[in-house]
């Protein structure tokens, strides 16, 4: 039997789960790598006494419109929300259009104005960008490529190595509704009604965030690969074990139907307007208070804790006080989802 | 219906304190199916129960017991460039003695997941110049599906659509373990899904035959918990019957128009479990009538062989119930993973291996 994992690129290698850290730290890292490469969302470089965090990314979401936003909103929250999990205050962005030949100009436009529109949201400016066309075929209508500048305020330095024992997690608000609506779509299953994306720019409940804790120890966007991913990356990073408590955790009543009619867990599925704080524990209340009042954030909850108790990295407590394991996933959840 | 009712309810709780109130024997329960088996560790039950209740897993996953053989025949079709294969996705990812569905696309063969047979389908009508082989695998919770969609293809005069068919009957195997006289239980979990179609009544063999209490069960935690109750107040009391845990569902007769369908489009084969071998009468095969739709009889295919494993590879034994995960030498030192899986229980997401191995073992 061959080993699936040195053939060829599968398409679970971009899935967020398993084989994609495999592609990254098994095959990239050994070609690029430099101490200024961290395993964070965004990289936080010093110019001239000046903390800047650089982002790069890549969109190539089917369908390209979907309910709650399309690939252009997805871009610029994206990068924007990248940008913010370093803590830094996005400024300008870059944008990369290949296009395939074919895409109505109509289409084109949309997907300009929804990115005009999420830029003045996120008070980003875009300043430049490319464009390539290919032949019909090459690409899949359009593809977006991205890359954010960020200024890191003084004092700020949320990264995951920071996270300490006795740490609170809050999650800002449901998890799943990105994936599982792109899911529906793309299948055509007809769950259709009230799913939608929560694509959104959290860089201004970011802001607020720090405002009232400025030493953060660490904040991630649960995207591809959802909460169980970006959870098992904050302890593979910090060497210490999470515990979160499943009836804390919210999932909107279409999610948890569709998840339970496919087969789905909904804290493995993608979000794009979703963040996840780890505070110490003194500041949990107000951490709590202020994600609550910013506008992508009113259903915040305290999922869990970091504790340094001996197990399994990540678990999760049912109501029953049954203890199970968080792992992350290694297939192909869904892909192009972003 | 609203599920909620049927998690993280105080129903469980209460349920659950009864179930330690009323168990004094040892009890060794086999849950037939993959779905009850994920379900039980998502919910952590076994941490719950009392220490002389054991649950052990049975082979109720139709990835896990779609043999190697059968798995090469579907990675040879995949090859030839006038055929797109549509299949459920976790198949995709199973290894055979030729690699698996998904490394077969990954080198440029037309594989596609879908969800429904109905979905494949309409692939083979918006592909009318290639020849659509849907991979049908399942238990008789799938395969009244699969006949619907044939039905539907011969209505609508679709001619390039066929159905390489590997669904597999439940009551044969659950004989074929119960009766080989090499696993010592004293009670079953009986599926939930599949006695929505085939009914209540079908599982009566098991009382009568094997003196066993049999109680039929949902997903939700509060339907399992509750059919452990009906399970281990029936061993309490010495007795041995079908019962229902999941009426909501599940009538005695099972779905006629479903069971009908199965009648009219297919009739009994011998089919190959992995990890089993060979049992007369425990598969599904297109009858003569809708032949046309028959991958086997249109593309003029090889009936597989018998399955070989990897090596160490003890999933025979845990799909029989005679093993735990615990007990296999690849899971313990960490070389059969979801990422690497060497055996079929590790890479369905119904599989035992992958139960143990995703949920932990607490």
């Amino acid at each position: 039997m061959t080993n699936q994992k040195e053939d060829r690129i599968l398409l679970a290698h971009g899935s967020g789960g398993g084989l994609s850290e495999h592609l990254i730290n098994e095959i990239i890292r050994p070609y690029i790598n430099n101490p200024d490469m961290g395993h964070d969302d965004a990289a936080v470089l010093s110019l001239n006494g000046q903390r800047l965090a650089f982002t790069a990314d890549s969109y190539v979401v089917s369908p390209l419109f979907f309910a709650g936003g399309d690939i252009g909103r997805l871009a610029v929250c994206g990068t924007v929300n990248d940008l913010s999990t370093a803590g830094a205050i996005p400024q300008y962005l870059s944008l990369s259009f290949i296009i395939e030949e074919g895409l109505p100009i109509t289409d084109f436009k949309a997907i300009l104005q929804s990115i005009k529109d999420s830029a003045v949201e996120a008070n980003v400016h875009i300043v430049t960008g490319d464009t390539k066309v290919v032949g019909k075929g090459a690409a899949d209508g359009i593809f977006i490529n991205t890359s954010g500048i960020g200024i890191v305020p003084q004092g700020i330095n949320p990264t995951a190595q920071n996270i300490k024992a006795g740490d609170q997690i809050i999650l800002s608000g449901t998890v799943g509704d990105h994936g599982i609506t792109i899911m529906s779509l793309r299948n055509e299953l007809g769950f259709g009604g009230t799913l939608k994306s929560d694509v959104a720019p959290l860089n201004h409940m970011v802001e607020a965030a720090l405002k009232v804790c400025p030493y953060m120890s660490a904040m991630r966007d649960p995207t591809r690969g959802g909460l169980t991913a970006a959870l098992n990356e904050f302890s593979q990073a910090c060497g210490l074990k999470i515990i979160i408590d499943e009836q804390s955790v919210l999932v909107n009543d279409a999610v948890a139907g569709a998840c339970s009619m496919l087969g789905f867990d909904p804290l493995y599925v993608a979000n794009e307007g979703k963040m996840l704080f780890v505070c110490p524990p003194n500041r949990v209340d107000d951490v709590l208070q202020s994600v609550k009042s910013s506008k992508y954030g009113t259903q915040a909850t305290v999922i869990g804790e970091i504790t340094n108790e001996k197990g399994v990295s990540v678990s999760v407590r049912t109501h029953l006080r049954a203890l199970r394991r968080l792992d992350v996933i290694y297939g192909e959840l869904l892909p192009r989802i972003c | 219906m609203d599920l909620k009712a049927f998690t993280n309810s105080d129903s469980a709780k209460i349920i659950l304190n009864s179930i330690k109130a009323i168990s004094k024997k040892e009890c060794r329960l086999m849950e037939f199916c993959g779905g009850h088996t994920m379900a039980i560790f998502k919910y952590g039950l076994r941490q719950l129960l009392p220490p002389n209740i054991t649950l052990i897993s049975g082979p109720g996953c139709p990835v896990c017991v779609t043999s190697t053989g059968d798995l090469d025949m579907a990675i040879a079709l995949s090859q030839r460039s006038d055929v797109i294969i549509t299949s459920f996705g976790d198949l995709l990812r199973i290894p055979s003695n030729n690699g698996t569905l998904l490394q077969a696309r990954s080198s440029g063969a037309d594989v596609r997941t879908v969800y429904s047979t109905l979905a494949a389908l309409d692939i083979a009508k918006q592909n009318p110049h290639k020849k659509v082989v849907f991979i049908g695998i399942g238990f008789e919770t799938t395969a009244p599906t699969i006949a619907a969609a044939i039905k539907q293809a011969a209505d609508s005069g679709v001619n390039n659509f066929t159905v390489l068919c590997l669904c597999k009957l439940t009551p044969p195997v659950t004989h074929a373990i119960l009766g080989s006289g090499q696993i010592n239980l004293t009670g079953i979990i009986a599926p939930g899904h599949v006695s929505a179609i085939i009914g209540s009544d079908a599982w009566k063999f098991i009382p009568d035959k094997y003196r066993l209490p049999t109680v039929i069960s949902g997903f939700e935690e509060t339907d399992i918990l509750y059919c452990l109750e009906l399970l281990i107040s029936q061993v309490e009391k010495n007795q041995a019957k079908v019962e229902s845990a999941y009426t909501r569902s599940v009538p005695p007769q099972g779905n006629k128009v479903a069971l009908d369908l199965m009648g009219e489009l297919f009739e009994s084969t011998r089919a190959d479990w992995r990890g089993i071998g060979i049992l007369p009468n425990s598969g599904l095969k297109i009858c003569q009538k809708y032949q046309d739709f028959d991958t086997v009889h249109v593309l003029g295919l090889e009936v597989s062989q018998e399955s070989k494993e990897v090596p160490g590879c003890i999933c025979g034994d845990i799909i029989r119930g005679l093993k735990t995960p615990m007990e296999c030498n690849l899971f313990l030192k960490g070389s059969c993973t979801p990422q690497n899986a060497k055996g079929p229980c590790m890479v369905s997401s119904e599989g035992t291996c992958a139960a143990y191995y995703q949920y932990g073992t607490y």
